[in-house]
């Protein structure tokens, strides 16, 4: 099997920012320019400081999306959405390359916000992998990805991680998502969702609208940017109707339970869906 | 434990004890990391402020200067302070001596972080106020805004409005002077700024947009005031430059380049 590209969506470590370039998404998908008016101040992206949230991310990011498995048959070409700065498909590149000695999967990374691509580009130059086809950078919209330069059925595996609840249509992101996969390919998203346990979730919600923002406040000197992380988390829909979006939109899934369309993590504070294009 | 109560104020961040308490360790920790972090010393003043606030305010209510002030409710910033016709004035007025202040430390009145965590509105104008005459504070003792300057204001302040970030600021800021500094500071300005903060009259209570013109000797004795020991001016600092690059820049930006 050739490799064809796949993007990979690398949100994940840089939560602090995606979510805020997420946003600026989501208020203005046609607009291409660095959304850091949206806010009228701060520019995310440059944000350098470390939060508890950034922590809590990275570690749902190295187990990878689960997308190991797909290696089976070798190489792959990867979407990855929303992936900026090219965490997640630095990682799968790497798993491909160190555990199935294939340097032939490719990884296309799509972001509607040219800053967290050039930061994603500039984090790959340090890599070995900068200068080969293995990765490229595009500027796109989810929603609306351009015929002409991703066409259909052409990747083995779609990926989107924390990028999809800033989207403004979800449904749109995952008809375009159908669209470029090739029959057979997988769709993997890895997002916040909701947490089923009460009283999980009881200390969860707490933790989220009471420290999450005044963690941003005192560390970053920036409330606003945390407390729409924390509502747009809350939007998003939970797991059985995130699930039946993404047969709407042709896919296959498993069953409607924690294992078959999607897994929890951590009791549903970040969940991976899973579906197949057939 | 969530608060959802609807904003009193604009700026306003209602937050219940534990948030409050959550703000205060941070703000004072990030204060002390982070000097410049204007928004956290101001987060640390307001989430200490305690009866402080009530306190200041009945001063105010006692006092007619003060009344009205709380009336009027006038704001400090290079909008509603014309700092071109202050510095028409002739030498030896208030107004005169506050811009050539501003000047020669090289500060703007534009720098003050707006109140977010004070639940009552009229004590929110209170901490507003107060963090807006900081600068005139300064002026009137004639300290520049060097770290053990501030102190010696701290102090000043702490001792005439009884406040408790002040008293923070007096207790930890000590700690990023060098010995000398320190010694300095406890030997000389300290008991100056106890005995004059002291005695002087409420600084919340002056109505200083209305004493531009009035002499500044004759108005440091009817407050009860002295000059602070001497104290070495250094370069002024680049903040009031800096903003007027970014003005120009902002109005160059919409003017059309991208």
């Amino acid at each position: 099997m050739l490799s064809s590209t796949r993007l990979v969506r690398a949100v994940l470590p840089r939560v602090h920012r995606v979510p805020l370039a997420r946003c600026l998404n989501t208020n203005a998908p046609e607009n291409d320019t660095p959304k850091t008016t949206s806010f009228g101040f701060r520019t995310v992206p440059e944000s350098e400081k470390e939060t508890l949230v950034k922590n809590v991310f990275d570690s749902v990011a190295s187990s990878s999306l689960g997308v190991h498995r797909l290696w089976k048959d070798n190489l792959i070409s990867t979407l990855h959405v929303a992936g900026g700065t090219g965490d997640i498909a630095l990682r799968i590149l790497d798993h491909a390359r160190e555990k199935y000695a294939d340097r032939e999967t490719t990884v296309e990374v799509v972001d509607i916000n040219a800053q967290m691509l050039k930061e994603g580009f500039r984090r790959f130059k340090k890599t070995m992998y900068h200068n080969t086809p293995q990765i490229s950078f595009h500027e796109a919209n989810a929603q609306e990805l351009p015929p002409s330069q991703f066409l259909d059925n052409t990747y083995d595996l779609y990926t989107i991680a924390f990028g999809i609840r800033n989207c403004t249509s979800i449904p749109d992101v995952l008809k375009e998502a159908h669209r470029v996969l090739k029959p057979g390919g997988t769709f993997a998203c890895l997002e916040f969702s909701k947490v089923n346990n009460p009283l999980l979730s009881l200390a969860y919600d707490q933790y989220s609208f009471t420290m999450i923002p005044l963690m941003g406040t005192i560390l970053a000197g920036d409330r606003e940017s945390y407390q729409y992380l924390v509502e747009s988390i809350r939007k998003f829909p939970p797991q059985p109707q995130f699930a039946k979006m993404i047969r709407e939109a042709g896919f296959t899934t498993g069953e409607d339970e924690d294992g078959g369309a999607w897994t929890d993590l951590w009791g549903g504070i970040a969940c991976i869906h899973k579906a197949v294009k057939v | 434990m969530g608060t959802k109560t609807t904003p009193a104020y604009e700026g306003h961040i209602p937050v219940n004890w534990f948030e409050n308490g959550v703000l205060a360790v941070g703000s004072a920790f990030m204060s002390l990391a982070d000097p410049r972090r204007g928004d956290m010393v101001a987060a640390l003043g307001e989430t200490t402020a305690g009866p402080a606030l009530p306190r200041l305010r009945d001063i105010m209510l006692a006092d007619p200067e003060g009344r009205q002030i709380l009336k009027d409710r006038p704001r400090i910033n290079s909008k509603t302070v014309d700092l071109d016709k202050l510095a028409t004035l002739p030498e030896g007025t208030f107004g005169r001596a506050y811009v050539t202040w501003l000047e020669r430390c090289g500060v703007t009145p534009d720098t003050r972080e707006p109140v977010h965590y004070i639940d009552d509105p009229e004590l929110a104008y209170v901490m507003q106020r107060y963090r807006e005459c900081h600068d005139f504070y300064h002026c009137i003792v004639n300290l520049p805004v060097s770290v053990d300057a501030e102190l010696a204001v701290k102090y000043f302040e702490f001792a005439n409005l009884g406040l408790p970030l002040a008293a923070l600021s007096a207790i930890f800021g000590p700690l990023r002077l060098n010995s000398a500094q320190r010694h300095r500071l406890f030997s000389e300005y300290v008991p100056w700024a106890l005995r004059c903060g002291g005695t002087a009259r409420s600084m919340i209570t002056v109505y200083w947009e209305r004493r531009w013109e009035q002499n500044v000797v004759e108005m440091r004795k009817e407050l009860g005031l002295v000059d602070a020991p001497a104290m070495k001016w250094r370069k002024p600092l680049t903040e009031a430059k800096r903003a007027a690059e970014k003005q120009w820049l902002g109005e160059a930006v919409q003017n059309g380049s991208k």
